[in-house]
C-alpha cells in the first residue's frame, strides 16, 4: 500500500475551532475557540468530564460535523472541503462502537470491509490480523448482539481496523466495560501504535487511562485547559499528594475529616487509608493523633481535581445529613436489614443471578461489583420488589419479598440507573410528585420539599426543567426524589455513571453523611475506586458473586509476591482471571 | 390514596401537556382531521359527469334531457352523436354515465308504447354505479309521472311511496360526521395511552413509580385520568363542530351520548393501557396501537355497515369498542334514542373497559423483560 | 490509498449495505411479518369485512289484510336475496321494531291494497327506510323499487300486455355487471394497505440506525450518502414487491376480481406506487431520525388519508375542491385509479398513463426531498 507524502509532521490540527448547538432557541456552545495538535504516533488523550465537548471534538475531526468557526486539518485535508477523503483514510470508533447487533462477528467486518474498500484478496489476510488481535477468532459465527461488552468494544475496534487508518478516533471506548477488558484494549492500542505506527486520539473519562496517554488534551466546558504529556501535568502537584493512614479511625471517616480540612484539595480513600492532596500538610487538630503522614507520587486525577476545583470553587459538604432515616438508627445494628438467601434469576434458560446469598447490616454501606451483565442490576431489581426471585429468598427491612413487597417498598428509596427522571418536568415538579407518591400532604410535604431544595442545593434550579440539567444536577435531584420519604434503606443503581470526578466525589460525601445518620446504602458501581467506599462488597460476574467481604479482605485475597498491595481494580482483574474462561 | 392518584395524574398532564410538540400533535390533527375528513367522506354524490347520446330529435326527448340538465347532481360534459364514442368516454372515467335515446324515442312515447332509455354507467365503482342509476332512476320516474298525467294515462297497479326517517333527505353527512366523531376520539386516546407506560419503561422511570407505595390500582387509575379526560374534553370539541358547523341534529339527551362516551372511553383507555404495558419499547406500543386501530376503524360499521359482513367477522366486532359507540352516537345523533334503547350498546363497552384494565394493571408488575 | 479509488468502489459498497439490510430482515422476522403477513391479514380481513353489498336486510312487512294480491307482491320480497322480510301485525309493532335496530325498512300496504289493485286504481304502497345511513337507505330503496318494477312487469307479462311505463331504463352496468362491491373495493384495499406496509417498512430503518448509533459508524466510511438510501431502497422495494404480488395474487384468486389489463402493466404500476410509498417512509424517518415520532407521523399521514382521500370508497368527484386538490397530495389516489382500471376494466392508457406519471412524480419528489435532507453530517 503506497501512502501520500506526509504533508508535515501533524495528523491532525483544530485551529481555533468553535461549535454551538441550537435547540429550538437556546443556543448551546459545545466549543470555544479550541486549537491543538497530534503528531504523528502515539496516543492522545482527550480528557474531561462529562459535556465537556469530547464527542463533538471526536465527531468534527470526523468530518461528522461542521465547524462553525476555525479550520480542521486532517492528514493534510481540510475536513470542511473534503470529508469524504478523510473519511476515507482515517477509523473512527463511536461511543456505541457503531455494531449491527443482529449480523455475526463475521458478517460485521464483511459489511465494514465492503464499506471501506478493501479487495476481496486482502481480506483473508487482514481478518487473520484482527481476529488474532482482539482474540474473537473462536466467535466469528456468533451474533454481534451476544458478545459481551468488552468483546463489543473489541469488535467495534477490528471493524474500523479493516483498512489499516493513519489516524484512529476512539470515542469513550472504555465505557462501561470491566476493566479486564479495559486491559486488553489498552494492550492492543499500544500494539497499533507501535507495530502500525498508527495515531490514535481517544477520548476517556477514566483519570487514570490518561496515565497511559503520550500526550492529554483537557477540555472542560468546550475550552481546552491544557495540553501536554500527562507526567508535566502531574508534575505541578508534586509535594501536595500525600498517603494518610491511622489506626483508630474508619477510613470513611479520616476521608471526610481530611477533606474538611483547610488547603485540602482532595481526599479519596486509597488501599487502607486515604490520599490527600492538600496545600496544607499539616494543619491544626485535623490529623488523629495515631495518624501516619506519607509523601505520595503525584498522579494525573491529582491535578485535574485541583484544575476543576479551582474552575467550579469547590463546595464543601460536611456532618451527618439532617432529616433522613430517624427511624432506624435505635435498632440493633446486629440485625441484618437486607438478607438474601440464594437468590436466582432466570431468563428462559439464561441464568442472570445464580445462588446468591449476602446480608447487609443496617447503616452498611453495601456494594454491588462487577461488569455490565454480571447480574447487579437484576439482584437489585429483585430486592426492590421489581422482579420476583425465580428461587431463593429475599428479606428486606425484615420482609420476605416474595409475600409483603408493597410493605418493603414504603421502607426502601430507589435511585435508578441513568437517574429516571420526569424529564419534562421541573425539579420542583418532580419533587412534588414523588413527595404525594409516598403520602406526604400539605405541610409536611411542603417541608420536605424545601429540605430537599436546600440540602441538595436545587433551589437555584427548582424551576428549571431536569432535562436540560447538567448530569451532576441530575444525579442530585434523583437522589432527592429517592429520600421523600426518609427511606431506611437505599439502593442506588450505578449512581455515578457518566458523571465527572467532581459530582462523584460530592455525591459520595453525600452517601458517607446518609450512612452515618444510620440510612442503610446498597450501590452499585463500576468504577472500581469507588468500591472503596464501601464498607462491604460483593464482586459478581456472570451473575455469581466471586468474592464478599471487606475492601481490605477482598484485596489481600489478590495480594501475591508480585503485588503485594493490589488496587481495588488490580484484585477484581485477578479474581475474574482466576474464572473458567467462557467457552466459544 | 386520592391525593397520591391526583398526584399522578397531574404528572402524566404535565408530562403530556408542556411538550409545546406533544400538545400540538395531540390537539391539532384531530380538529384539521375532523374538518377534512367530514367534507371528504361523502357517499352523496354531486356533479356526476356524463355524455348524453340523443339519437332523437323530438321534445319528449329534449324534455326528458332537460331533467338532467336541471339535477344538481348531474353535470353534462359531453354530448356526442356515434355510438363509438362511447367507450373512450367511459373507458378513461371522462364520464360516469352516458344517457342514451334511441332514435325511435319520441314516436314510441307518442303511440304510447313503452320507450326504452338506455343508461350506461360505469361500474368500476359498484356503489358509485348503483348511486348514479338511482339519481337517473328519480329523474325518469319524475318525468314518467308528469308524462302519465298530461297524457292522461293509467297509473301503475302499485306505486310506492318512499320515506327515510330520522334523515329525510338523506344526506350522508350526517351518518359520517357522528362515525368521525367516534374515530377521532378513539385515535386520541389511543395515542395518548398507548405509549405512557411504554415511554416511562423505556426511560427507566417506571421502576421508579413501582417502588413507591403506589399500588398497581392506583397507577392504572392516574394513568387511565389523562387518557379519559383529554377524549372527553377533545369529544366534546368535536361534537360542538358537528352541531354547530356542520348542523348535524342533535335529537337525543345530552346525558346519554356523555355516558356512552365515558364508556367508550373507558374501555379505549383500558385497551390502550393494556397495549401499552404489554410492550417494552415504544415501538412496540406504536406498533400494537396500530394494530388495534385500523382494524377498529374499518370493522367499526363507520363506512361499511356490520351487517353487510361475513358472520365470523360480524362476531369479531363484538371485541370491537367502536362498533357499539358508533350506535350510540348516530342513536342519540340522530334518532333522539332514548337511554333503554341503547343499553344493550353500553355495557359491552363496560365490559370491555373493566377486563382490559384490570389486564393492564396486572401486567404493569407482572411484565418483565 | 487515495481518494478516487475509494469513491470507484461503488459497487462493492453498494452491494454489502443490501446484504446487510437483508440479512438484518431476516434475522428480525417484524420485518418480513410487515411485508408478507399484514397484507394477507388486512386483505383478508378487510376483504370480507368491507362490503356495500347489502343482502338478506331485514324488513318489516305490515299487510294488514292479507289477500291474494298483497301476497302476490309480497312474495317479490320473499323471493328476493336482497330482502328478508319480518311479517309485523300493525305499524305501531314495525315502527318499534325500526327504532330498535331490528329491522332497516318497512313495507306497510294499505288494508284496501287489494281492493284498489283490483279496482283498477293505484294502490299506494308505504316504504319507510332508516335515513341513519343514507347510503345504506339509498341502497334499500334502490333494491325496493327494482323489486317492485319486476313485479310490475311480471304482472302486466302474465296479464298478456306489456307494461304501462311510458320510458323505461335500460341499466347497463359496464365492468361490474353484477354490481360486487368486492372487485372495486379489493383493488382499491390494495393501495391503502400497501400505502401503509411502505411507509411502515421504511419509516422506522433509518431512525433506527439514528437510534443505535450505528449511523454515525456508517458515515465515517468512504460511503457516499445515495449509497446509503440505495441500500436501504432495494431491499424493502423488494420485500414490498413479494407483498404486493402476494396481495395482487389473493385478489384474483381469492376474492374472485377480474383482471382485465395486463399483469405487466400492473407490475410496473405497482411498482412506481411502492417506489412513492416507501419514499414518504425514507422521508419521514429521514426527517424524525427518532422511531417514536417517525411513527406518529407514520400513522397520521399514511392511512387514514389513504382510506378517506384516496377514492378508494369516498367518491373523489363529489368532494369540494379544496379537498379535491388536497387528494393530489395522497399516492394511493393515483394507483386506486390505476388499480380499479386495470383490474375492471383493461389496459385504458389515457388512465393510466397519466396516474403512472403522477406516481413517477411524486416518487421522484419524496427521494429528491430525502437527497435533500440526508447530508453525510449528524446535524
Amino acid at each position: 500500500m503506497t501512502r501520500p507524502r506526509e504533508p508535515g509532521a501533524v495528523v491532525l490540527e483544530f485551529r481555533d475551532v468553535g461549535k454551538t448547538f441550537h435547540a429550538g432557541k437556546r443556543a448551546v456552545v459545545a466549543l470555544r475557540q479550541v486549537a491543538f495538535t497530534l503528531r504523528p504516533g502515539g496516543v492522545t488523550g482527550l480528557i474531561g468530564p462529562d459535556g465537556a465537548g469530547k464527542t463533538t471534538v471526536m465527531r468534527l475531526a470526523a468530518g461528522l460535523l461542521a465547524a462553525d468557526a476555525g479550520q480542521i486539518t486532517v492528514l493534510g485535508l481540510d475536513v470542511a472541503r473534503d470529508a469524504l477523503a478523510v473519511q476515507a483514510a482515517i477509523g473512527y470508533m463511536p461511543q456505541r462502537f457503531g455494531l449491527y447487533e443482529d449480523l455475526t462477528v463475521q458478517e460485521n467486518l464483511d459489511l465494514y470491509a465492503d464499506l471501506q474498500g478493501v479487495s476481496h484478496g486482502e481480506r483473508a489476510q487482514r481478518y487473520r490480523e484482527l481476529m488474532h488481535m482482539t482474540g474473537l477468532a473462536p466467535f466469528t459465527t456468533r451474533l454481534a448482539a451476544r458478545l459481551s461488552g468488552g468483546m463489543k468494544q473489541k469488535l467495534g475496534l477490528a471493524c474500523t481496523l479493516v483498512r489499516a487508518p493513519r489516524l484512529l478516533l476512539l470515542d469513550e471506548p472504555t465505557v462501561g466495560v470491566d476493566p479486564v477488558s479495559r486491559r486488553e484494549l489498552w494492550r492492543i492500542i499500544d500494539r497499533l501504535v507501535e507495530q502500525e505506527g498508527m495515531s490514535v486520539l481517544l477520548s476517556t473519562a477514566y483519570l487514570d487511562e490518561a496515565e497511559r496517554c503520550g500526550q492529554v488534551v483537557l477540555l472542560h466546558q468546550g475550552d481546552v485547559l491544557q495540553q501536554g504529556a500527562p507526567g508535566a501535568l502531574s508534575e505541578r502537584m508534586a509535594g501536595r499528594s500525600y498517603q494518610v493512614t491511622a489506626a483508630g479511625i474508619k477510613p470513611r471517616a479520616l476521608q471526610q475529616r481530611l477533606a474538611a480540612a483547610p488547603g485540602a484539595i482532595d481526599a479519596v480513600i486509597h488501599g487502607d487509608g486515604v490520599r490527600w492532596v492538600t496545600d496544607q500538610p499539616a494543619p491544626e487538630g485535623v490529623l488523629p493523633p495515631d495518624a501516619r503522614v506519607t509523601a505520595a507520587a503525584p498522579r494525573f486525577e491529582d491535578s485535574f481535581i485541583a484544575l476543576l476545583q479551582t474552575l467550579d470553587g469547590g463546595r464543601r459538604i460536611e456532618g451527618p445529613m439532617a432529616g433522613v432515616a430517624a427511624a432506624g438508627v435505635k435498632a440493633a445494628p446486629a440485625a441484618p436489614v437486607i438478607e438474601v438467601r440464594r437468590a436466582q434469576r432466570r431468563f428462559g434458560d439464561f441464568y442472570a443471578v445464580r445462588d446468591v446469598s449476602f446480608d447487609v447490616a443496617q447503616g452498611e454501606v453495601f456494594g454491588l461489583l462487577g461488569a455490565n451483565g454480571a447480574g447487579k442490576s437484576t439482584t437489585f431489581r429483585m430486592l426492590c420488589g421489581l422482579l420476583p426471585a425465580s428461587a431463593g429468598s429475599l428479606r428486606v427491612a425484615g420482609v420476605d419479598l416474595r409475600h409483603a413487597a408493597a410493605a418493603a417498598r414504603a421502607r426502601i428509596g430507589y435511585m435508578s440507573q441513568k437517574f429516571s427522571l420526569y424529564g419534562n418536568l421541573t425539579v420542583r415538579q418532580n419533587l412534588k410528585f414523588f413527595s404525594s407518591a409516598y403520602n406526604l400532604t400539605g405541610k409536611p410535604r411542603e417541608a420536605r420539599i424545601a429540605w430537599a431544595l436546600e440540602e441538595f442545593d436545587l433551589a437555584a434550579q427548582a424551576e428549571a426543567v431536569s432535562l436540560d440539567l447538567p448530569l451532576g444536577y441530575k444525579q442530585r435531584l434523583a437522589l432527592a426524589c429517592a429520600l421523600m420519604h426518609g427511606p431506611g434503606i437505599l439502593f442506588l443503581d450505578e449512581p455515578t455513571s457518566g458523571v465527572d470526578p467532581l459530582a462523584r466525589r460530592e455525591f459520595w460525601r453525600r452517601i458517607n453523611r446518609l450512612a452515618e445518620s444510620g440510612v442503610t446504602v446498597m450501590v452499585t458501581t463500576h468504577f472500581m475506586e469507588e468500591a472503596e467506599y464501601c464498607d462491604r462488597l460483593a464482586i459478581m460476574a456472570a451473575g455469581e458473586i466471586l468474592a464478599l467481604g471487606a475492601p481490605a479482605e477482598i484485596k489481600a485475597r489478590a495480594a501475591s509476591a508480585a503485588n503485594p498491595t493490589p488496587s481495588m481494580e488490580e484484585a477484581f482483574i485477578a479474581l475474574i482471571e482466576a474464572q473458567p474462561v467462557e467457552a466459544a | 390514596m386520592f391525593k397520591r392518584i391526583i398526584a399522578l395524574a397531574v404528572k402524566e398532564f404535565l408530562a403530556l401537556l408542556k411538550d409545546k410538540k406533544s400538545r400540538f400533535v395531540i390537539i391539532v390533527p384531530p380538529l384539521v382531521q375532523l374538518f377534512v375528513f367530514s367534507y371528504a367522506a361523502t357517499y352523496d354524490l354531486n356533479r356526476v359527469p356524463y355524455a348524453v347520446y340523443n339519437e332523437d330529435r323530438g321534445v319528449a326527448a329534449r324534455n326528458l334531457l332537460a331533467g338532467f340538465q336541471g339535477s344538481k347532481n348531474f353535470r353534462r360534459v359531453a354530448r356526442i352523436d356515434r355510438s363509438g364514442q362511447i367507450a373512450p368516454l367511459i373507458d378513461r372515467k371522462q364520464v360516469l354515465l352516458v344517457v342514451h335515446i334511441g332514435p325511435q324515442f319520441s314516436r314510441d312515447l307518442a303511440l304510447g308504447r313503452p320507450a326504452p332509455l338506455q343508461l350506461l354507467v360505469d361500474g368500476r365503482n359498484s356503489n358509485t354505479a348503483m348511486l348514479t342509476l338511482n339519481y337517473a332512476r328519480d329523474i325518469v320516474d319524475h318525468f314518467n309521472r308528469r308524462w302519465s298525467a298530461a297524457h292522461q294515462l293509467a297509473p301503475p297497479p302499485v306505486r310506492l311511496d318512499i320515506r327515510a326517517w330520522f334523515n329525510p333527505n338523506l344526506v350522508s353527512r350526517w351518518f359520517i360526521v357522528p362515525g368521525i366523531v367516534g374515530l377521532l376520539t378513539l385515535v386520541v386516546a389511543i395515542m395518548v395511552t398507548s405509549l405512557s407506560v411504554a415511554r416511562e419503561r423505556e426511560q427507566g422511570t417506571f421502576d421508579q413509580l413501582l417502588v413507591t407505595p403506589l399500588r398497581p390500582t392506583e397507577i392504572l387509575i392516574g394513568k387511565a385520568l389523562p387518557g379519559f379526560l383529554i377524549g372527553l374534553f377533545e369529544a366534546s370539541l368535536i361534537m360542538m363542530a358537528a352541531v354547530f358547523w356542520f348542523a348535524i341534529p342533535m335529537r337525543g339527551r345530552l346525558l346519554v351520548l356523555y355516558l356512552g362516551l365515558a364508556l367508550f372511553l373507558l374501555s379505549v383507555v383500558g385497551v390502550g393501557l393494556m397495549i401499552s404495558s404489554l410492550s417494552v419499547t415504544q415501538q412496540q406500543g406504536l406498533l400494537g396501537a396500530f394494530l388495534f386501530t385500523v382494524p377498529a376503524i374499518i370493522l367499526s360499521g363507520f363506512a361499511t355497515p356490520i351487517a353487510n359482513m361475513p358472520r365470523a367477522v360480524q362476531y369479531l366486532t363484538l371485541l370491537n369498542p367502536l362498533r357499539y359507540f358508533m350506535v350510540v352516537l348516530r342513536g342519540v345523533f340522530l334518532e333522539g334514542a332514548p337511554f333503554s334503547q341503547l343499553a344493550h350498546q353500553l355495557w359491552p363497552m363496560a365490559l370491555i373497559g373493566v377486563t382490559s384494565l384490570m389486564l393492564a394493571g396486572w401486567l404493569f408488575r407482572h411484565r418483565m423483560y | 490509498m487515495t481518494t478516487s479509488a475509494a469513491r470507484g468502489g461503488w459497487r462493492m459498497r453498494l452491494r454489502g449495505l443490501i446484504r446487510k439490510e437483508f440479512r438484518q430482515i431476516v434475522r428480525d422476522p417484524s420485518s418480513i411479518a410487515i411485508a408478507f403477513l399484514m397484507p394477507v391479514a388486512l386483505l383478508l380481513l378487510f376483504g370480507y369485512g368491507i362490503s356495500l353489498d347489502a343482502e338478506e336486510v331485514p324488513v318489516a312487512l305490515v299487510a294488514p289484510q292479507p289477500s291474494a294480491a298483497s301476497a302476490s307482491f309480497t312474495s317479490a320480497f320473499y323471493g328476493s336475496r336482497y330482502f328478508a322480510p319480518r311479517p309485523m301485525p300493525d305499524m305501531a309493532a314495525a315502527e318499534a321494531a325500526l327504532m330498535a335496530g331490528r329491522v332497516d325498512g318497512i313495507i306497510r300496504l294499505q288494508g284496501n291494497f287489494a281492493r284498489r289493485l283490483e279496482g283498477g286504481g293505484s294502490a299506494p304502497v308505504q316504504v319507510i327506510v332508516n335515513g341513519v345511513d343514507a347510503n345504506n337507505a339509498r341502497m334499500i330503496s334502490g333494491y325496493v323499487q327494482s323489486t317492485w318494477a319486476n313485479w310490475l312487469a311480471q304482472r302486466a307479462q302474465a296479464a298478456g300486455g306489456e307494461l304501462d311505463m311510458p320510458v323505461q331504463v335500460e341499466p347497463r352496468i359496464w365492468f361490474n355487471g353484477e354490481m360486487r362491491s368486492r372487485n372495486f373495493l379489493v383493488p382499491g384495499l390494495i393501495a391503502v394497505i400497501m400505502t401503509l406496509i411502505g411507509a411502515l417498512l421504511t419509516a422506522l430503518v433509518m431512525a433506527r440506525e439514528w437510534e443505535r448509533g450505528t449511523m454515525e459508524a456508517l458515515m465515517v466510511t468512504p460511503v457516499a450518502i445515495r449509497e446509503i438510501l440505495l441500500g436501504k431502497l432495494i431491499p424493502y422495494f423488494v420485500l414490498g414487491t413479494g407483498g404486493m404480488l402476494l396481495a395482487v395474487g389473493m385478489a384474483v384468486f381469492l376474492f374472485d376480481v377480474p383482471l382485465r389489463g395486463s399483469l405487466w402493466v400492473l407490475l410496473i404500476c405497482s411498482s412506481l406506487f411502492l417506489l412513492a410509498a416507501l419514499g414518504m417512509g425514507l422521508l419521514i424517518s429521514t426527517i424524525a431520525r427518532n422511531q417514536f415520532v417517525a411513527g406518529q407521523v407514520a400513522i397520521i399521514a399514511t392511512f387514514l388519508p389513504a382510506f378517506i382521500l384516496s377514492g378508494f370508497i369516498f367518491d373523489i368527484g363529489s368532494m369540494p375542491w379544496a379537498l379535491r386538490g388536497i387528494t393530489h397530495l395522497i399516492a394511493a389516489r393515483y394507483f386506486v385509479a390505476i388499480l380499479q382500471t386495470v383490474f375492471l376494466a383493461g389496459d385504458v392508457w389515457p388512465v393510466i398513463l397519466p396516474n403512472a406519471l403522477a406516481l413517477l412524480l411524486m416518487a421522484a419528489l419524496f427521494f429528491g426531498l430525502v437527497r435533500r435532507n440526508s447530508r453525510k453530517r449528524l446535524e
